[in-house]
């Protein structure tokens, strides 16, 4: 609260720093007693920073767009899973985990290739996560000089996001892929699809009740909306997803840009590469003052006043404009190379413990028996096209793109329930929410990773080339009797039947009539599934009126993508 | 004053005045006195927030009515039209003819709302759905010839809306025709209060796209129904129903004799060229579809349903049970003899 009061003054500074006090102005109590003397007009603004701010504001804007677009009546063939592909970390640890590079995965060597040419820019310049984090530490900082100065001081804890990354890459190469908890950019997908985007279609959907009621057509307003045309959705697994954003998000108070200096694995990743950048920060020891002012927005606690450490250096370039005696550049020639410290601060010790975690980690996800045949949940139901469940588990990287895009929201991040702590986030469908639309295949198209592999509707449906190998099966339906309205009650409903999409239907009913315990004459269309024809769509179930625990549910057993989940020994034909 | 407290011997006090005394005192007693009133007062008294028996609290939508947009017929025409020959667009314009022609029903300026069939996420060859080339054509005749202000087309399907009104061709079809898609989202339901209904009396109604709306056609394909045997133009008003509608299923002949009731419709066309003869309401294969070669028009719901019940699905004259009901209700008469003209 303290920290929103202050900030008005706040950004009155920050927006006066843009532009350096002439002279040797400042009086104020704490303030140094010197600003540096005034850059060219021309310089002022064709700044490395001016430039940084531009990119990453492109960025930014280009990762909400996509997250916006990734909508059925939008998607026109935007690149909407670009930005996830470009990760390297995805490309590398699925690498490890699948031996395979996945169709744009490739994508992910560019950023790379540019880590070798100017070190960590990705950090500073693309990464939507740390922009953001950025822009929360810039608008609640409040800390006079002395002490923004020390926040930005080298940490001995910012070993921790190697230790990490070497746990994630020996669990990816034994074909655990959990590097989706701690992704930069699978996080601020993650939040923005299944918190933020939920948050602010409430709000576009209050501001057009409010409008409705005074008399205002509020269809304007679609554009706005992440879903336009369908009422709120719903992200069971969202609550831990928006606590842990928050809290990462509030962490930059205390130490500014924590998820990025401390726990972020990609940056890790790209800390290993950056000590091989031809461009770097190099300090000019003979003009250098030691007045530490280069530590003041020192974005990657970096060390830029002594020997500038490349594997933690973002390359912000704030540095350069914060130092009075112009002893600071970025530049490929004239490097001083006794003023810098190449490697990652890691030592043996703490990489062979990381790796030892690793090792015994992929046992303790895996002690459950629930990614193989043996345990299997009958509520991990997979999205159409996904691979058997231990290729699912090292290809998934929760990123919940198939949960942004999935049009009837049936797809929902799992919660413990289903999979356990490997399968957290995963998508997985609740039939109690909605159904697998028959024709569509977006959460397919969109897997940047194969998880879900990229089918048509043609394959998905068991029609044309693939009549042979029949329609992908999710689950297979079952009827609970003792609940189900016709069986258990002598109500007439069938809602199940009139449903079913496939032809002939997979549900089909044994007509009864008889009088009901009121002595009225009834017709009761009892329904049974015939589980040769059902694909486990699960329309049955949403549409069910026993709305809670639905009298025709849907299983997993029976489906497609693994033979020993199979039901039935062969599929029955019509009689000749 | 305590004894410990240090005093600076040039600190002055500036003790409150009688003045500042009062003003605090006089907020206070506003305040408080305010709150009280707001909290204490008796229900009916004006600005009272107060709420005795808990009731006060529970929200209660206002349920609007909707009005009667039915036209009466001109002299000399009847209540049922078919057109037998030509393409979709000539059929219909003569079932049109034979009722005694669109511009008598839709004046220019009007908004128009068409309510087709978008349940599923069907491609229109299935028959589950509208077909788009009646809708166009329709549409086409709305704003062309009838000169309607606007037109607008909504449903609320059973799949995801957006998907509904592409696969199916609704969207493309409107859009062409220079129609406007109206889809179901969270703001556009509103209570509807139906006298007479049985199980709609209050109900959650598509309301949004019927805002200033002078006139409506309902335009359905004709389809086998695995509970009532036949969804056709009463059927067709279901989608506009939002809530938990798959309840209705325990007394469907109720729920759609009462749909009858919930909206009369200017028109309503029935669409006899391709004719989804079983596995209905969703079809899903293009075996179960055979090709008719009539379209209908007509002011009589009932009398429409019964004839394509008859002649279309081929079901003979034992009526769903439902008609009978529409027609207790006084929705129509199903006997259609000598009220159907056939133009060829």
């Amino acid at each position: 609260m303290r920290a929103l009061l202050l900030n008005a003054g706040h950004l009155l500074r920050a927006a006066r720093r843009l532009v350096p006090a002439r002279g040797t102005g400042g009086g104020r109590p704490g303030a140094f007693p010197w600003r540096p003397a005034p850059p060219a007009r021309a310089r002022r603004w064709l700044r490395l920073t001016n430039a940084r701010l531009v990119s990453q504001a492109t960025f930014f804007a280009l990762f909400v767009f996509f997250c916006w677009a990734t909508w059925t009546s939008r998607l026109g063939g935007y690149p909407v899973s670009r930005l996830l592909e470009l990760d390297p970390l995805v490309t590398i640890a699925t690498a490890l985990s699948t031996g395979t590079v996945y169709r744009a995965l490739g994508w992910g060597l560019l950023v790379l290739g540019i880590t070798l040419l100017f070190g960590r820019v990705f950090c500073n310049w693309i990464c939507p996560y740390g922009t953001l984090h950025q822009l929360v530490g810039w608008l609640f900082n409040t800390r006079p000089q002395p002490a923004r100065i020390e926040s930005n001081r080298y940490r001995a804890v910012f070993y921790l996001k190697y230790a990490l990354l070497v746990v994630f890459l020996v669990m990816a190469s034994l074909g655990a892929l959990q590097i989706g908890l701690l992704d930069p950019i699978v996080m601020m997908y993650r939040a923005l699809a299944t918190v933020f985007s939920p948050a602010s279609d409430m709000l576009v959907d209050g501001t057009g009740s409010a409008l409705g009621r005074v008399g205002v057509d509020a269809r304007f307003l679609d554009g706005l909306r992440f879903a336009p045309g369908v009422e709120a959705r719903i992200f069971v697994g969202s609550f831990w997803v928006g606590v842990i954003f928050l809290a990462l998000a509030a962490a930059n108070l205390y130490v500014p840009r924590f998820f990025c200096r401390v726990l972020c694995p990609l940056g890790a990743l790209l800390g290993v590469f950056s000590r091989f950048a031809l461009f770097r920060i190099n300090r000019d020891v003979h003009k250098c003052t030691d007045c530490n002012l280069c530590l003041t927005r020192c974005e990657g606690a970096a060390d830029p006043q002594g020997a500038v450490r490349l594997s933690e250096c973002f390359a912000c370039m704030n540095c350069i404009d914060d130092c009075p005696e112009d002893a600071l550049s970025f530049s490929l020639l004239g490097l001083d190379t006794q003023q810098v410290v190449a490697a990652p601060d890691l030592s043996r010790r703490k990489l062979v413990f990381a790796g030892i975690a690793g090792l015994l980690g992929f046992p303790l996800l895996r002690n459950n028996g629930q990614s193989n045949d043996a345990n299997f949940s009958p509520r991990l139901i997979r999205p159409p096209g996904s691979v058997a469940e231990a290729q699912f588990l090292a290809k998934c990287i929760k990123c919940d793109q198939c949960i942004n895009v999935c049009p009837t929201n049936v797809l929902q991040p799992a919660t413990f329930a289903e999979g356990g702590f490997e399968a957290l986030w995963t998508p997985v469908m609740n039939f109690n929410i909605a159904h697998c639309q028959f024709k569509c295949t977006l959460c397919s198209e969109v897997c940047p990773t194969g998880a879900i592999r990229k089918i048509t509707v043609e394959e998905k449906l068991g029609k044309g080339p693939y009549e042979k190998q029949g329609p992908v099966v999710l689950g297979t339906a079952f009827i609970n009797t003792t609940r189900c309205l016709p069986w258990a009650n002598q109500i007439p409903c069938v809602v199940c039947e009139e449903v079913c999409p496939v032809s002939p239907k997979a549900i089909q009913t044994w007509d009864e009539e008889t009088k009901d315990v009121f002595g009225n004459l009834v017709v009761l269309n009892k329904p049974f599934i015939v589980p040769d024809l059902c694909i486990g769509c699960g329309i049955c179930q949403a549409e069910c009126p026993v709305q809670d625990d639905p009298a025709v549910y849907v299983t997993a057993v029976g489906e497609s993508r693994s033979e020993q989940r199979r039901l039935l020994l062969r599929k029955r034909t019509v009689a000749t | 004053m305590s004894h410990n407290t240090i005093q600076h011997p040039d600190y002055r006090r500036a003790p409150m005045t009688r003045r500042q005394l009062l003003r605090r005192v006089a907020a206070a007693t506003g305040l408080g006195g305010a709150a009280a009133y707001l909290g204490l007062a008796p229900e009916g008294w004006p600005l009272s927030l107060r709420d005795g028996s808990g009731l006060r609290a529970v929200p209660r939508p206002q349920p609007f009515r909707l009005r009667d947009f039915r036209v009466p017929r001109p002299a000399g025409a009847a209540d049922v039209g078919i057109g037998r020959t030509g393409d979709v667009t000539t059929r219909l314009r003569k079932a049109l003819d034979a009722v005694g022609g669109l511009a008598h029903y839709v004046q220019p300026g009007d908004i128009v709302l068409v309510k087709p069939n978008v349940a599923f996420d069907r491609s229109p060859n299935l028959g589950a759905t509208t077909h788009p080339e009646i809708l166009e054509a329709l549409v086409r005749m709305l704003l062309v010839d009838a000169r309607a202000q606007e037109v607008r087309v909504a449903d609320n399907p059973i799949e995801s809306p957006a998907d509904c009104f592409a696969k199916s061709g609704v969207r493309a079809a409107t859009e062409a025709a220079g129609g406007r898609i109206y889809l179901p989202d969270g703001n556009a339901f509103s209570k509807l209060h139906t006298p007479g209904a049985k199980l709609i009396e209050h109900w959650w109604f598509f309301q949004r796209p019927f805002s200033n709306v002078d006139k409506v056609i309902g335009i359905a394909p004709v389809k086998d129904h695995n509970l009532c045997f036949a969804s056709m133009g009463i059927k067709n008003w279901y989608g506009l129903l939002g809530g938990r509608r798959n309840q209705f299923h325990q007394d469907i002949h109720e729920i759609v004799s009462d749909l009858s009731i919930m909206i009369r419709p200017t028109l309503t066309i029935l669409d006899g060229t391709r004719v989804l003869m079983q596995n209905g309401p969703t079809g899903g294969d293009p075996s179960n579809v055979k090709a008719g070669d009539a379209v209908l028009a007509g002011v009589d719901p009932v009398a429409l349903d019964a004839w394509a019940f008859e002649h279309l699905l081929e079901r003979g004259t034992d009526y769903p049970r439902y008609l009978f009901k529409a027609e207790e209700k006084g929705s129509g008469r199903m006997d259609w003899r000598g009220r159907v003209r056939e133009v060829v």
